[in-house]
């Protein structure tokens, strides 16, 4: 076996670069050591985001993402919600406008409501509210049907790499040759050269909550919890529910290294803020609870290119929580760019010889 | 020991009872939580009438994380302890046919919970499984005035032959027979329910593997099945368990420091093992060195208990009985054939739903695990009950 390329990691940005090479050609197998979405892609609420995404570079590449997704998607409960942004305070207000007149400007569908108008969306939101802002391009997926789907018709190994030369792999199975090797392992990326690190996040899963939660919720605060670099715990209310009914309540960032212990703060913090934007969950219980590793790069945007040091090893990593939002466009620049073609999106924000992602 | 040692227990039955009676005799400081309104757990249900000097008996109490050495309990309410035993128990593990999910089939587990409350719960009844509890169960129910229709045992008596020594060492369990002698008539080995609709039960007569070899059809309002028992051992997701039951040494302590268990959770032997479980893990747990005689017991317990494991072990057969639109899970109406390809538990959970309903896969995840030949990941679910959010909003700052 001598494919073209070797992808490790069926993750869904593994899954979504070996989609994209296949569909140009090429022979690729995809090698994982526990199978498809196994880490971080299920950990998450399989959100397809624009409205927590400031006018950017990544902003340009979750567009890109988003035209591309629904016929990828069409058999993993695609559904087009759309994000209802929310200011919970006085002065949180200003900023959620001014935010939502910047992408705006930048080409995303995100309107302006009073307080009463988004009541009529979400009849259970706090009437408290001080601002609102509806993303009608904000989507969900099931990130695993999605995975699956995009790895439909290639090769999967199961086995772990241990090291690489761009031109070929070492496993626990033996050594693989190939043309080029894609690292697409998430949070454990950092085995392969590149400055990724994990930051945890909790979801709570409440008892099924047929039609009372329609969009994804969440207080305007949490674009400034993404973007914050800090190690400590941050939360942020964010609120939804899927389409088996269940109600997914985050969302916290930590840097604790692989550590999964639950902690009853993070619990505490999430149930707090999830309360403050819907009331009536006080009495909603929770039925587990589930965590999962971000692949955080220090300057928070994705890693997607050919490694400088190690011509035949190429990197697609470093999406942060966006991952399931920025897979498309991310395996289609990365094929793009091995190919040689045209890229449709602007690579140069998302080299590898950045220096806070070369280690 | 130091006299202001405070030792938590879990789980008011034998086990628990015993760990929390031996603790307080030792000069711990002790209480006693327990989900029920009165102790004595699935064994001596309503039957137990528990006060013991040194030890608080916190009733209707569940107990939800541990978390360093605070026991989070409903309320929110936190218990710091310097010990901590589990001893939780386990519940029945159904095995899934035709017509399981449709009424008239309950655990066996539930059948006799509810005839010790006297309640009676129809008029032809049968009790199909496998090991020697299915005895008990049918004898309450018979003695609540149901006909029984059989007593059906998947497995052959002939597997004790082999385990001569745990027998002999456990001449009681034996004697213990004779109490169930008035239902032995209707037991029938080799044998199980594998479907039901409506009054109409299909019987078969099984092979060694439990693959049916022949079927008849019975008539009966009440299907009660149990084969073999699930630990309840969610308080603690991260201690070391063999096939689900948890790890223990020879002091009753799991691989968590501070964390003893005794009881179902460590393997299933009845009562007498369990009580001398918790005479030990409440001994060890308050730095004392336990009794030789419970030490004596739970070696001798334990030889009956890997006997019972291995003369009752479930055989692949049972995977023939169901179709491909047979339920799997009942909380999210998964049948066989949605099931899928896939090659890990959270794969499968997140395209079929399985496990992922109000019993979070207590009952069904090692049936799916079974039935897809997925290695069973022992289900770590880290909120052992569910919570309302005002209660994880309510929790305070930080634990002390």
């Amino acid at each position: 076996m001598n494919p073209d390329v070797v992808v490790v990691g069926a993750g869904i940005i593994g899954a979504a670069c070996a989609q994209a090479l296949k569909t140009r050609g090429l022979d690729v197998v995809v090698i994982d050591r526990a199978g498809p979405a196994a880490g971080t892609s299920s950990a998450g609420e399989g959100n397809v985001l624009v409205s927590d995404k400031e006018p950017g570079p990544e902003l340009e590449l979750a567009k890109a993402s988003r035209e591309l997704w629904p016929e990828l998607a069409e058999d993993a409960e695609w559904e087009e919600k759309g994000g209802l942004v929310v200011a919970t305070t006085a002065d949180a207000s200003e900023p959620l406008k001014a935010f939502a007149a910047k992408q705006r400007a930048a080409g995303i569908d995100a309107c302006e409501l009073t307080a009463a108008e988004a009541l009529t969306h979400e009849p259970h939101l706090n009437p408290a509210i001080t601002a609102a802002v509806h993303y009608l391009q904000d989507a969900q997926l099931n990130p695993v049907k999605a995975t699956k789907a995009l790895l439909r018709g290639i090769r999967i190994i199961n086995a772990e790499v241990s090291t690489t030369d761009g031109r070929s792999v070492t496993t626990t199975d033996g050594v693989i040759s190939c043309g080029a090797v894609v690292n697409a392992t998430g949070p454990w990326a950092r085995h392969f050269g590149v400055n990724v690190l994990p930051r945890r996040g909790v979801v709570l899963v409440t008892t099924p909550l047929p039609g009372a939660i329609r969009h994804k919720v969440y207080d305007a605060d949490y674009v400034g919890a993404v973007a914050s670099g800090d190690a400590d715990l941050q939360t942020s209310g964010v609120v939804e529910s899927t389409q088996a009914g269940t109600g997914l309540i985050g969302s916290s960032r930590q840097r604790k290294g692989f550590d999964d212990t639950i902690e009853s703060r993070v619990l505490k913090a999430l149930a707090h803020r999830a309360i403050a934007l819907f009331p009536m969950l006080a009495g909603v219980p929770v039925m587990r609870a589930y965590g999962g590793f971000r692949p955080y790069a220090p300057d928070h945007l994705p890693i997607i290119g050919e490694d400088p040091r190690t011509p035949g090893l190429w990197h697609a990593t470093g999406h942060e929580g966006a991952g399931v939002g920025l897979a498309p466009a991310t395996g289609r620049l990365l094929a793009e760019l091995l190919t040689g073609a045209t890229p449709h999106v602007d690579p140069h924000p998302f080299r590898v010889s950045r220096p806070e992602v070369m280690v | 020991m130091d006299a202001a040692m405070r030792i938590v227990v879990v789980g008011a039955g034998p086990a628990g009872m015993a760990a929390a009676r031996t603790a307080a005799d030792a000069g711990a400081e002790v209480v006693l939580v327990d989900a029920e309104p009165e102790a004595g757990g699935q064994f001596l249900r309503g039957r137990a009438r528990f006060s013991h000097s040194g030890v608080t008996h916190l009733k209707n109490t569940e107990a939800w994380l541990v978390e360093n050495q605070t026991l989070h309990l409903r309320g929110p309410r936190q218990l710091h302890f310097d010990a901590l035993i589990i001893a939780t128990g386990a519940y029945d593990r159904p095995l899934p046919f035709p017509g399981w999910d449709g009424p008239g089939v309950i655990t066996a587990g539930a059948a006799q919970a509810l005839a010790k409350q006297g309640v009676t719960l129809a008029e032809r009844v049968i009790v199909s499984g496998t090991g020697p509890f299915l005895l008990p169960v049918a004898t309450a129910l018979q003695e609540l005035g149901a006909t029984l229709v059989g007593v059906y045992e998947a497995s052959s008596p002939l597997a004790w032959v082999r385990e001569a020594r745990a027998v002999l060492a456990n001449r009681h369990k034996i004697a213990e027979l004779g109490s169930y002698r008035k239902v032995l008539s209707r037991l029938e080995t080799r044998t199980a329910v594998v479907a039901k609709n409506g009054n109409r039960v299909t019987v078969a007569k099984l092979d060694r593997h439990w693959r049916p070899v022949s079927h008849r059809t019975e008539q009966a309002d009440l299907v009660c099945i149990g084969y073999g028992f699930l630990p309840r051992t969610d308080l603690v997701p991260d201690a070391k368990r063999t096939n689900d039951f948890l790890d223990v040494d020879e002091r009753q302590q799991t691989s968590l420091a501070n964390i003893y268990a005794a009881g179902e959770v460590t393997g299933i032997g009845g009562a007498d093992l369990a009580e001398a479980e918790g005479v030990v893990a409440g001994a060890a747990a308050a730095h004392q060195e336990p009794p030789p005689k419970a030490v004596e017991a739970v070696r001798k317990g334990r030889l009956f208990a890997q006997a019972l494991a291995r003369a009752h072990a479930i055989q692949p057969g049972w995977k023939t009985w169901l179709h491909p639109d047979t339920t799997v899970c009942r909380c999210e109406k998964v049948s066989l054939e949605d099931l899928g390809d896939a090659t890990g538990m959270r794969e499968l959970k997140l395209t079929s739903r399985v496990a992922m309903g109000r019993c979070q896969g207590r009952i069904c995840a090692r049936n799916a695990s079974e039935l897809t030949g997925i290695p069973f990941d022992g289900q770590r679910r880290v909120i052992a009950v569910p919570i309302p959010l005002g209660e994880l909003a309510a929790l305070p700052e930080e634990n002390s």
